[in-house]
This record gives structure tokens, C-alpha cells and sequence, in this order.
């Protein structure tokens, strides 16, 4: 029981490892660490100049939203993978590699398998319909107030659950790393993310997450070489002398899949919720075209399936390297619980790695390169959330798409302050909280809520609007009432004896509920709009496949 | 997009060699994407022992870490050639379908 109530935690801290909440708990604040404090300085130095640059070249909401629409693919395919390469996908999946071996990859590839599949299927006609976010698809030939209005509390719902995690994460990170007052590192963050998005738009966004994912790539090729030359190179003769310090059982499955409808539904809300991200999804609108959209997908997936694999040779370095060398051993822990605890838990192995193969100055190089991965993920987020409040709710629902382009960007300019102000004041409310079920359940709205609508809307003529808003409200409701009545709050928060809902994914039954409910309320609805809307596919389709009509780029 | 202009690309026959192909090919690679990834996830689900199996006598490699790396390597190889086909072949019936509509 008690080892199952660990592996739970486990897999969801890996789940928050992907947002950024990996380090849970009480973390000891860490003496002032200089080299991590100079190249972070050069770094935010670097990344506000590419801010001022970008400020320049930010006139119009359209630059605001996607960069001028003038970003190649490549760069789009680097910006994409930065986001989903969050500061604890790196030390969360390092960690659990490095905890329990096989299972480190069984995870790594559920978030990378969906990627394909918003390639073959959403990528494309993402692109050819949509404007600034999602919603422009869902809404395209639906009624505007109510698909705008739900889809935009989706993604709200998901950006701030996904800045929870990342604020709570990022504190105790940057106390640990740099040895910040928690509140400190957590207005630090919210502040230049503001400065970003408030002044750069998502021209800066996207270059800061370029430039972060260029550093995370080349920090982590480095540390994975420095692994292997300890080894010539050879996989067999690393594996084996893990196994030596570990155990055998490092190098197969140990049971983060342990059921098939637990394994299904992770399954689900891993591929589902990353096509349902608006952060992600707003990404598509960066490019010129379907083409360069495309390609981003597919460089993407190359760069992160190539970090994924990098994570799994580290986890594994962090073991022949890090545990049971007396330097990176919590001597406090040890004397309590026994074993070989390392300084900061196990989120901290590739930390430790680092140290372990280049010192403090390469520490230090890390340490900084976190740091800039979660100021570049907090960013692409809160500029989705706030596109969502001034493109959604602003000028569609509010001003009924008479907004002006200068008062539309004012207002996502101000939606970016709010937001960013919430980030903090709920990253310091939940400093003390278990956290562990906002990502899961970010990703579960995303995959019951933004999904299904967006995937009907492109692809299932009958769709109407009373279809899409009910089912996709019905979605939403079920995940968050299953999150709450499952395992991890009902029982782990909440303190009850036994979940009253037995599955820590609720994603495969939200789901359904979800597809179902918009399939029933659609067919069943007889109304003369909904006449309207069902003719109106086939102009929509054209649209999707040919990218006749589809927005550009904007000339500069 | 008027009807009149609806009507016309509907009746395009590269517009519907275009839409027939480029679904029926995004239909078979999602499928073979999800294949893999269910035959693998429901492997460990059911049986978890097989990737477990050594890759050869005394070896600790198992089975799992190249059939593991093999699926991330897949999943790329796969969007590599959709993109491929889809910039090449499918833009070119694209284009011919733009061109078409431009000239009347």
C-alpha cells in the first residue's frame, strides 16, 4: 500500500514534472550560487534586449498574437519543442529515469506520441482556419458567443492550473538553485514574464523559447557525453554497472502502468491534452502557411524526441554518478529514512548530474538554464491565456468582433498584468500545497474540454453550436469532478479512507462523456441555425484542406 | 467563399484526389502511430515481463530500451514522412486547385 501511495506520487510528480511543479515539499534554501547568478544574468540580460527588439516590431495585434505570422518552421519546430520541454519534463523525467529506471521512458514516450497525431490530423486545418487561438477554429461557422465563451474558459482553466504548477516549481526551484527567498523567485518570474509578453508580444516569446531550447538541448547533449566518455561509449557497460548500484529491476517496466484502463486513460489524456494546449496550439499560427506548419511539427518531434532519449542516458548517468557519492547525499534525510536520499529529492538528480560532470561552473550553467526554461514556458502561457481573454472574450464576445486591433492588444496587454499578477498570488498561496493534481487535471480539461470540440469542429459536419457547448461543458465538469472524487484529492488531499472514483486519469471516461454528449446534442438538434451551421461545412472544409482564404503572413 | 466558388472547387478533380488522398494517408499513419503505441502501453499493462526479457544471454540490456527508443524514433520517421509527402505531392495538387480557381 505504502509503495503504491509512492508510485502515485511519483507519476504525478511527473506529471507536474512536465509543467514544473517537480519539487514538492519543504525545499532547504541553498547558499548564493555565483556562476548559476552571472550566466542568468546574461541571460535575462540577453533575452530583455531580444524584448526591446521585438517591442519595436510589435505594432499590430496580429503581430501581438503570432509574431507577424513571419516564423519559419524550424524556428517554430525549436519554440514548440521549448515549450514542452519545461524545466522539470528536464528534471522530473531525469529524476524519475533515475528512480526507477525503465519507467522514465515509458513515460517520455506517452508525451511524445501524440505529436504525430496533431500532424496527420490538426496541425493543417488548424492553420488554414484559424487566426490568433483556437477558438477561431471552433467557432468558425458556429455561434461566436457561446463556443467562444466556452473554449476560452477551457484555456484559462488550463493556463492557470499549468501557472500553478509552474510558479509553485519554479519558487522552490530557484531557492534551491540560487538560494532566493521563495516569494522573491516567484515575483522575479512573474515580472519578466510580464515584461516579455506585455512589451514583446509573441515575437519575444517565441525567441526567448528558442533561445532556451538551444541552451537546454546543448547543456543536456554535453552532460550526456560527458556520461558516456566515462563508459567508452558503450551502453552495455553503463546499464550494467547501474544495475550493479540499483538492482536488475531498473531495466524493465515496474509498474507506472500497472492496469490496462489506467494505462489507456493516461494514454488518452497524454495524446488528447497535448491537442488540446492552447499554448501549443496557438503556436500553428506563428507560421506562414500550412507547409511551415507542418514542418514545425516535424522538427519539433525530432527535438524533443531527441531531448527525451538524452533524459533517459542522464537519468541512468545520474545513477552510476550521483547516488551514493557522499557529496549529493542528504545526510539530514539518511539519518531519518535510511537509504541513500540525494540533496533537494530526486527531481534533483540531473542538477546533481550536472555538478557531478563539469563542476560549478557548469552547475552553474544548468542551474541558469532551468531558470530560463521557466520564465520561457510561463510566458507562452500566460500570452495564450491572455490571447484567450482580449481575442476570445474581448473582441469576439464582448465587443461582438467590432473591436479595433489597437484596443484588442491594450486589452491583452492588460490581460497579461492581471494574469501575471494571479501567477504570482496563487504561486505564493500554494507554496505549502500538494499541487500534485493541477497538471494531471490541466491536461485532462484540455483533453475533455478544448479537445473534442476543436477535433468535431474541423472534421464532423453535424456539429452545432448546442452540441459543442454542452458536450464540451459536460467534458470539462466530468474531469474536474473525477480529478477531485478520484485518488490523488479525495483521498491524498482530502483525507478520505477510499476514492470514491477508482482511476487517477479520468481522461478515457471525460472523454467519452465529452465526444458523446456532443455527438447525441448535436443530432438531436433540429433548430434553424443548426441547419445553417451543418451547410456551412462545406465551405469550412475547403477552407481546411486548401487553405483558400487562410490567413498569412503580415508584411514587414 | 460564395457557393458559386464552393460548388466549383467541389467539382475539381484535383480537389477531390487531393482530399481523398491526403485523408485516406493521415487516417493509415495515425493508425499505425496508435498501433504501436497501444501494442506497447498494453504490453506492459498485461504483461509487463516481456520487455523485460534480456537482449541476449547474460546481457542486463533489455528488450524494452531499443523497442522503447525505436517507438520515439518512429513517431519522428513517421511525421517525416507525412511532411515530405504533404510538401511535396499534396502542396503541387494544392496549388493546381489555386491555379484553376484564379483563372476563372
Amino acid at each position: 500500500m505504502q509503495m503504491n501511495r509512492i508510485f502515485l506520487f511519483l507519476i504525478l510528480g511527473s506529471i507536474a514534472a512536465f509543467a514544473g511543479g517537480a519539487i514538492e515539499g519543504v525545499v532547504e534554501k541553498q547558499s548564493l550560487n555565483m556562476s548559476a547568478i552571472v550566466m542568468f544574468v546574461i541571460f535575462v540580460g540577453a533575452t530583455l534586449g531580444i524584448t526591446y527588439w521585438a517591442a519595436k516590431r510589435t505594432k499590430s495585434a496580429k503581430d501581438f498574437y503570432t509574431a507577424g505570422g513571419g516564423i519559419t518552421g524550424f524556428q517554430n519546430g525549436m519554440a514548440i519543442a521549448g515549450d514542452y520541454m519545461s524545466a522539470a519534463s528536464f528534471l522530473g523525467i531525469t529524476g524519475l529515469v533515475y528512480l526507477k529506471g525503465y519507467d522514465g521512458l515509458i513515460y517520455s514516450i506517452g508525451f511524445l506520441v501524440g505529436w504525430p497525431i496533431i500532424l496527420f490530423l490538426i496541425a493543417e486545418p488548424l492553420r488554414n482556419l484559424g487566426k490568433y487561438t483556437f477558438a477561431d477554429v471552433a467557432a468558425y461557422r458556429l455561434r461566436q458567443t457561446p463556443i467562444r465563451t466556452l473554449a476560452a474558459s477551457g484555456s484559462i482553466a488550463t493556463v492557470i492550473l499549468y501557472l500553478i504548477a509552474q510558479m509553485v516549481g519554479s519558487g522552490k526551484l530557484i531557492q534551491l538553485l540560487f538560494g532566493l527567498e521563495y516569494e522573491v523567485a516567484v515575483i522575479l518570474v512573474g515580472v519578466l514574464m510580464m515584461l516579455y509578453v506585455t512589451f514583446g508580444g509573441m515575437l519575444a516569446t517565441t525567441w526567448v523559447q528558442i533561445i532556451k531550447a538551444f541552451l537546454l538541448l546543448s547543456g543536456t547533449t554535453f552532460m550526456t557525453i560527458a556520461v558516456m566518455t566515462h563508459y567508452d561509449f558503450s551502453f552495455a557497460s553503463l546499464f550494467s554497472h547501474a544495475t550493479e548500484l540499483k538492482g536488475i529491476e531498473i531495466m524493465s517496466p515496474g509498474g507506472l502502468v500497472s492496469d490496462p484502463v489506467s494505462a489507456i486513460s493516461l494514454a488518452v489524456a497524454l495524446m488528447f491534452g497535448t491537442a488540446g494546449l492552447p499554448h501549443i496550439l496557438m503556436r500553428f499560427f506563428t507560421v506562414s502557411d500550412a507547409k511551415e506548419a507542418r514542418k514545425s511539427v516535424f522538427y519539433a518531434t525530432g527535438f524533443i524526441g531527441y531531448f527525451y532519449i538524452l533524459t533517459f542516458i542522464m537519468g541512468f548517468g545520474a545513477i552510476v554518478l550521483v547516488f551514493q557519492n557522499p557529496e549529493y547525499l542528504d545526510l539530514a534525510k539518511q539519518a531519518i529514512n535510511g537509504g541513500s536520499p540525494i540533496l533537494g529529492g530526486n527531481n534533483m538528480a540531473a542538477i546533481h548530474l550536472s555538478h557531478a560532470v563539469g563542476g560549478d561552473f557548469f552547475l552553474g550553467f544548468i542551474s541558469a538554464v532551468a531558470f530560463a526554461t521557466i520564465l520561457a514556458v510561463v510566458s507562452g502561457l500566460t500570452l495564450a491565456g491572455a490571447s484567450a481573454i482580449s481575442h476570445d472574450l474581448y473582441a469576439s464576445v464582448f465587443k461582438k468582433g467590432n473591436a479595433d486591433s489597437m484596443a484588442e492588444m491594450r486589452v491583452s496587454k492588460i490581460a497579461t498584468i492581471c494574469l501575471g499578477l494571479t501567477a504570482i498570488i496563487l504561486g505564493i498561496m500554494f507554496e505549502k500545497q500538494n499541487i500534485a493534481f493541477v497538471v494531471g487535471l490541466a491536461f485532462a480539461i484540455a483533453a475533455s474540454a478544448n479537445f473534442p470540440v476543436l477535433f468535431l469542429s474541423m472534421y464532423w459536419k453535424k456539429l452545432t453550436t448546442r452540441g459543442a457547448v454542452i458536450g464540451g461543458s459536460l467534458g470539462l465538469a466530468t474531469a474536474v469532478l473525477l480529478v477531485i472524487l478520484g485518488p490523488i484529492v479525495w483521498v491524498d488531499i482530502l483525507g478520505n479512507a477510499e476514492a470514491i472514483f477508482p482511476y487517477k486519469y479520468p481522461a478515457l471516461f471525460s472523454v467519452t462523456v465529452s465526444f458523446a454528449s456532443i455527438w447525441f446534442f448535436s443530432i438531436t438538434d433540429k433548430s434553424h441555425d443548426a441547419q445553417k451551421e451543418i451547410e456551412a461545412f462545406e465551405a469550412q472544409y475547403i477552407r481546411s484542406q486548401t487553405g483558400i482564404g487562410a490567413e498569412g503572413a503580415s508584411e514587414h | 467563399m460564395n457557393n458559386e466558388l464552393v460548388e466549383k472547387i467541389k467539382a475539381n478533380s484535383d480537389y477531390q484526389e487531393l482530399v481523398s488522398k491526403r485523408t485516406s494517408f493521415a487516417i493509415k499513419m495515425s493508425i499505425a502511430m496508435l498501433v504501436v503505441y497501444f501494442t506497447f502501453i498494453l504490453t506492459i499493462a498485461f504483461s509487463p515481463a516481456t520487455l523485460g526479457t534480456p537482449i541476449s544471454g547474460d546481457s542486463v540490456t533489455t528488450i524494452g530500451i531499443p523497442i522503447g527508443i525505436a517507438i520515439i524514433v518512429f513517431a519522428f520517421i513517421l511525421t517525416g514522412i507525412y511532411t515530405k509527402r504533404a510538401n511535396g505531392e499534396f502542396d503541387a495538387l494544392n496549388n493546381k486547385i489555386k491555379q484553376a480557381i484564379k483563372e476563372d
